[in-house]
């Protein structure tokens, strides 16, 4: 061995490769990643009972796919896959690992979250488009519009989740109450919140494309840049706070 | 040649001060960290990796500033002292995507042959899960050496691993040196650190205690004259046949009980001392160093 220093050219990608496949493996190496799989055949599994029972019924496939989809099922997949991305590593401090090396903190950031995102859409989106038809053969742009809003709004929710793993250890915890009660419990009974919630954004969405009135109120400009100015700002602050990352041993 | 500059760095969590002005440089060579767990090791070499602010004061490497700033990582490896791993990758997989984050040209040659430094070859297509401590820390090494570093930091490198892999270790570690390569770890035990170190920096208690080869060190302890405090049956009696031997310079009897003494001889009286107080069977209730400086790293070379 020299003892010289590498002189590879300064590359900095958006997107790095490694950190996606580490991510991925992160994810599915651990046992959490089962729940991934779960989450979305239970709403499969309610949407061809409801289908079985019910028929293709407005009501039932509303109260479904936004009460069980998108208040519950996509921000659970963001918070399992987010939390499972980051938190794990930052906990038992083999984020140094990733952070010991030359390349942007924001790169770091924006990799875990192309994984995350991903997991939104296959255990999210895709879920909700198939429960969608399944109880809604006839009208697909009810699915669709379920499956877009379940993406946008999963993604928003991922780049929150991430900012939460960096700044906290309960990052589970806070995320989950955050959800049942802000975002559930609160959600449906102030009106007001429409404003502040990434679900009631995200259901603005699949009002518009499923021509449905789900949330009444809310412009749907306001809605969709409500989501990139959240996920923009948070994707930005978790690199920032990683940059700042402390290290510190067992002492 | 790379040289880190620890520049009266201070560093407190909330009110409880971890690392107390400290000065040191690291050069080119072997430097051992010395000192008890809870002194302020690993606080010192979390700052020198870039991975913790100084309160106050300033940590450079090769005139670069440590904290937020992610090109140092070209020119330092660090070994962490915590075991966790990514262990649902393989040894190889994980030492090949350290590779890839540092952008090396061919990242699968330059694991092999870290891989190969460290003599893991055999056991890299093993999952890290099933790594033993030894593995695991052999494992974290590659990933450190993998962009060939020309700074090496090792956090308690030596825990947990058996007297083989112990001394390929300090092998290792003492070529590093030789090649011109910064190498610092941290340790809290003196053989280890003797054994491999040219340059001793110890710490106690968050403070720069003592600096220099192990002899200097020793010269510390010897040379000078070292004050001490004894609370013993008979301070009388001790005390006078402690002044009739050559290494006691002088004593005298505390009004509030005691005796106050000065030794010119340290390797001799801390010799001395238990067997004359044994022929004349005289119990030692406290033998206490009173020059501070001293103190921190007498009583922290005796316990260990």
């Amino acid at each position: 061995m020299t003892s010289t220093t590498p002189t590879t050219p300064t590359r900095s990608p958006v997107i790095s490769p490694t950190v996606v496949r580490l991510g991925v493996h992160g994810i599915f190496g651990r046992r959490r990643g089962i729940l991934l799989f779960v989450l979305p055949m239970l709403l499969i599994g309610l949407a061809v009972l409801v289908r079985a029972l019910v028929g293709q019924d407005n009501d039932a496939t509303e109260l479904t796919l936004y009460g069980l989809g998108l208040v519950v099922l996509v921000p659970l997949i963001a918070l399992l896959a987010t939390s499972g991305l980051l938190a794990p590593e930052i906990d038992d401090g083999s984020v140094s690992y990733l952070l010991a090396k030359p390349i942007s903190r924001h790169t770091i950031v924006a990799s875990k979250l192309v994984v995350a995102v991903a997991c939104v859409l296959v255990f999210g989106a895709f879920p909700m488009l198939v429960a969608g038809l399944v109880m809604r053969t006839g009208e697909p742009l009810v699915a669709v519009g379920f499956a877009i809003g379940s993406l946008l709004g999963g993604a928003t929710y991922c780049a929150v989740f991430a900012l939460l793993s960096v700044m906290t250890r309960h990052a589970v915890v806070i995320g989950l109450i955050y959800v049942l009660v802000w975002e559930g419990l609160l959600g449906g009974l102030l009106d007001g919140i429409r404003w502040l919630s990434v679900t009631r954004w995200s259901t603005e969405v699949v009002d518009n494309v499923a021509d449905l009135s789900l949330v009444d109120d809310l412009p749907l400009a306001y809605a969709v840049v409500a989501m990139l100015v959240v996920a923009g700002v948070a994707t930005w602050r978790t690199g920032w706070r990683l940059r700042a990352f402390n290290l510190t041993g067992d002492e | 040649m790379s040289t880190i500059v620890i520049d009266h760095v201070s560093r407190w969590y909330r009110n409880v001060v971890a690392v107390n002005d400290v000065s040191m440089t690291i050069g080119p060579g072997v430097t051992g960290l010395l000192g008890p767990n809870g002194a302020g090791k690993s606080t010192l070499i979390a700052m020198m990796s870039g991975f913790l602010a100084p309160s106050t004061g300033t940590v450079t490497l090769d005139g670069e500033p440590l904290w937020r700033n992610e090109h140092v990582y070209r020119k330092l490896g660090l070994v962490p002292e915590r075991e966790a791993l990514f262990d649902y990758l393989t040894g190889r997989q994980f030492v090949v995507a350290c590779a890839e984050l540092h952008g090396l040209p061919d990242p699968g040659a330059a694991a092999q042959r870290a891989l190969g430094v460290i003599e893991m070859t055999d056991a890299q297509d093993r999952e890290i899960a099933t790594y033993s401590k030894g593995m695991k820390q052999r494992v974290k090494m590659a990933s450190a050496l993998v962009h060939d570093p020309p700074v090496l930091l090792l956090d308690e490198p030596f825990n947990g691993m058996d007297p083989r892999q112990r001394i390929h270790l300090m092998e290792l570690l003492r070529s590093m040196g030789a090649e011109g390569r910064t190498v610092l770890f941290s340790s809290h035990i003196l053989e280890e650190v003797e054994q491999v170190a040219r340059q001793i920096e110890v710490v106690v208690a968050g403070r720069h205690a003592a600096s220099g080869d192990f002899g200097a060190i020793r010269r510390l302890m010897t040379d000078r004259p070292n004050r001490f405090v004894l609370r013993t049956a008979d301070d009388r009696l001790m005390a006078s046949v402690l002044l009739a031997d050559a290494s006691v310079r002088g004593a005298r009897l505390r009004p509030e009980g005691g005796i106050e003494l000065e030794a010119s001889d340290f390797g001799r009286f801390s010799e001395v001392l238990p067997r004359l107080a044994r022929e004349h069977g005289v119990r030692l209730h406290e033998v206490t160093p009173t020059d501070e400086s001293l103190e921190s790293v007498f009583s922290y070379l005796v316990s260990s």
